[in-house]
């Protein structure tokens, strides 16, 4: 019994290495065929993904400054215009006639109708800042601009724009100026005020999306148009790009984030001979996302169809490794039953080796246990006090003599059969034939027999006498096995594909779970000592197994027992030996 | 006067001098030979032998073959095989050779009596059948 449990430990601990080695194939086949499906795919997803991304993004930025070149250019026109009118003004007038305030209206007025109202006011300035002539809505006569910055530049240059400024009136402005010079030869300048909130409302009709807007800023990073409440500039951005020169490439864009940590794009390009930088910016995310919604789908696309990979690569390596396991089992009971079948033949042949030696001496003793016997009948055994005695003993021997004889006899029809011819056989008839011989013995037992035979059966190749044999064996157990008045034993014959099939059922007291292995092995029975040699179902495993078929049991103890055979059939027109089932179909009760 | 005179054939001499002594005192004559050669040898010797009881399995001349050389020789005398293994087929072999009849060892005395007296009767109704053709035939030469 504990030799039985470390032997069942042992087997249990295989079993786990081997699902362990099962678990651990299946992982290396999921890691592999996860690997090679997957890495093609994300490679070719990150080419994809990098060249798109780099040609889109070039596209943006390529539109984006077309744009913001477009209106950097109508921009500039617009000042050179600005620039010209003033300029015409000074070329057309001397100083003295643009002295004259009634002209300077009228001229304000031309201009106002003849290019646009952005003009807000005219002034003459002479080289000392001084304004001796205004026309506009402000009142500026005799203005001091000696000291504005802008004054001395404006009187250095032949031509002049201002940033923009607030100055003297308090609101945001910028001015043209046009140098000319008076009969004397001192310079004199012609200014004018540009309406700032026009030429504002001119930089912030540039605009896309939601977040891109357009703004002017000077070389030194101060706005020229101004920004609404909610819009920000991030202005360490601008200064990276109020620093930059524009001598190379003319539109320059930068990437940046800002402090609420968005990353922004600006597109800037120069004007007013690079004083001024026209700048536009957009959130990133905004500008590129036709890319980013591209993006999101090819991604979820990748990951979707990456799950369905992996996913059917683990139900295909299930379902390998599934069969493997079922093949590698089915194998092992095969080998079990080579071995068994194998241990059967060696046990049986061992049997016969020591049932030939023991028969010739038996058969001595028997026969001069007959001597004596003779012997005594010849004496005159009156006056012996225990002849009776002797006699007794005597038949004793020559009974157990022939017990033995039975005994060996048996034993060597288990190695070395009896009439072992085979030949087309109709089992029906064998049926029939052991129900009839049995049928006596049975009723003894309170038994019946019942036939239940498929009148089609196929004639099976078997020596019949050997297979009376089996047949005997399986009925004479079942008999034995009753242990109630009301026993039925059922003979069923049924043909099963390429087999036949025959069924020997009994209703009786069953075989017990434990002895269900060990019903094959010779010598093994649970009949009283005397009444079974133990040999009868080992014989019967061995016809049956030489003759290409099985023989398998189901018992319930208590409700008895079902022996099966399964032989395979004679086909129409064919041999034996070439219509054999190729495989013994596996029963989980057999032995 | 004897039942019939019978060659017991056995490599086992314990059996061979048992079941001789036990036959003897069931009227049977006896000789007995430890193979097969031997036991071809006593037939030469002695014509008055009836019966052969031969063991199958013997070394040298194994049962079969000395059946087929007593056979050969000795038509008129009957052979009954005994054999140590349940191989009916060896036995049965022995009968389409010509044997009389088989038993297996260890056997029952009186079955083996009884089988040496069908022997016999068989084998004297043969010589009968003999003697009466002989006769025919030199009354029919003298008719």
């Amino acid at each position: 019994m504990a030799k039985c449990s470390v032997i069942q430990g042992e087997a249990q601990r295989q079993q786990a290495d081997k699902r362990l080695e099962y678990a651990k194939f299946r992982r290396a086949m999921t890691l592999v065929v996860t690997a090679v499906s997957m890495t093609p795919l994300l490679l070719l997803s990150a080419v994809l993904y990098f060249s798109y991304h780099a040609v889109y993004e070039g596209k943006v930025f390529d539109h984006l400054e077309a744009v913001v070149e477009r209106h950097a250019l109508a921009i500039d026109e617009f000042l050179f215009e600005r620039r010209q009118n003033v300029r015409m003004q000074v070329d057309s007038y001397t100083y003295e006639q643009l002295r004259d305030e009634s002209l300077l209206n009228d001229r304000l007025r031309k201009m106002q109708s003849n290019y646009s109202n952005d003009y807000v006011d005219l002034g003459l300035v002479d080289e000392k800042g001084l304004q001796p002539a205004y026309a506009g809505p402000f009142r500026l006569l005799q203005a001091d601009y000696g000291a504005a910055p802008w004054f001395r530049q404006a009187i250095a240059e032949d031509r002049f724009i201002s940033d923009v400024f607030s100055g003297i009136r308090g609101t945001p402005h910028f001015i043209v100026t046009a140098r000319g010079r008076k009969t004397g030869g001192e310079a004199f300048i012609l200014r004018a005020t540009i309406d700032f909130a026009h030429f504002n409302e001119r930089v912030r009709q540039i605009r896309m999306g939601t977040t891109g807007l357009a703004f002017l800023v000077n070389r030194q990073g101060e706005f020229q148009t101004n920004l609404r409440p909610d819009e920000t500039v991030d202005h360490a951005a601008l200064a990276e790009l109020a620093a930059r020169d524009f001598s190379k490439s003319l539109p320059a864009h930068l990437e940046k984030a800002n402090p609420q940590n968005q990353t922004m794009i600006y597109v800037a390009y120069p004007l007013k001979m690079k004083d001024w930088i026209l700048v536009f910016q957009q959130e990133k995310h905004e500008a590129f996302s036709h890319l980013y919604n591209a993006q999101l789908i090819s991604v979820s696309v990748l990951l979707l169809g990456g799950l369905a990979i992996v996913g059917t690569a683990l139900a295909l390596i299930r379902r390998m490794v599934q069969r493997i396991s079922a093949a590698e089992q089915d194998q092992e009971v095969l080998q079990k039953q080579v071995v068994e079948t194998g241990k059967l033949a060696a046990i049986g042949e061992l049997a016969a080796g020591i049932a030939h030696e023991i028969n010739n001496p038996l058969a001595i003793m028997v026969e001069h246990a007959g001597w004596i016997d003779d012997l005594m009948k010849g004496e005159n055994t009156s006056g012996m006090k225990n002849f009776q005695e002797m006699q007794n003993s005597l038949k004793e021997i020559e009974i157990q003599g022939r017990r033995c004889k039975e005994i060996t006899h048996k034993l060597l029809s288990f190695a070395r059969r009896t009439d072992s011819r085979v030949q087309e056989t109709q089992l029906n008839d064998l049926m029939q034939e052991v129900a009839g011989v049995s049928a006596q013995k049975a009723r003894y037992g309170n038994t019946i027999i019942r036939l239940d035979l498929d009148p089609d059966l196929p004639t099976v190749h078997i020596s019949p006498t050997e297979m009376q044999q089996v047949l005997l064996n399986l009925v004479n157990n079942a008999i034995d096995a009753m242990n109630k008045p009301e026993g039925v034993i059922v003979m069923r014959s049924h043909r099963d594909g390429p087999w036949v099939v025959l069924e020997v059922e009994d209703n009786g007291q069953g075989i017990p779970q434990a002895n269900m292995p060990r019903i094959f092995e010779p010598f093994f029975t649970t009949k009283p000592v005397g009444k079974g040699t133990g040999l009868g179902l080992s014989i019967c495993y061995g016809i049956i197994d030489k003759s290409g078929g099985t023989i398998s049991v189901d018992s319930t103890p208590g409700q008895g027992t079902a022996f099966t055979v399964r032989l395979p059939a004679t086909l129409p027109g064919s041999t034996a030996e070439t219509q054999q089932p190729e495989s013994i179909p596996n029963k989980g009760d057999d032995i | 006067m004897t039942m019939a005179k019978v060659l017991l054939i056995d490599d086992e001499s314990g059996f061979l001098e048992v079941l001789s002594k036990r036959l003897e005192t069931r009227n049977l004559s006896i000789v007995t030979a430890l193979s097969g050669e031997a036991g071809l040898k006593a037939l030469g010797k002695d014509h008055a032998l009836d019966v052969v009881i031969l063991d199958v399995k013997m070394p040298g001349l194994d049962g079969i073959q000395t059946l087929q050389m007593i056979k050969k020789d000795f038509p008129l005398v009957e052979v009954i095989m005994l054999t140590g293994h349940a191989t009916v087929e060896t036995a049965i072999e022995g009968m389409k050779l010509g044997a009389f009849d088989y038993l297996m060892k260890p056997c029952d005395i009186d079955l083996l009596v009884q089988k040496v007296q069908e022997a016999k009767e068989k084998k004297a109704k043969h010589e009968e059948k003999i003697v009466q053709a002989q006769l025919k035939e030199i009354t029919s030469r003298m008719a």
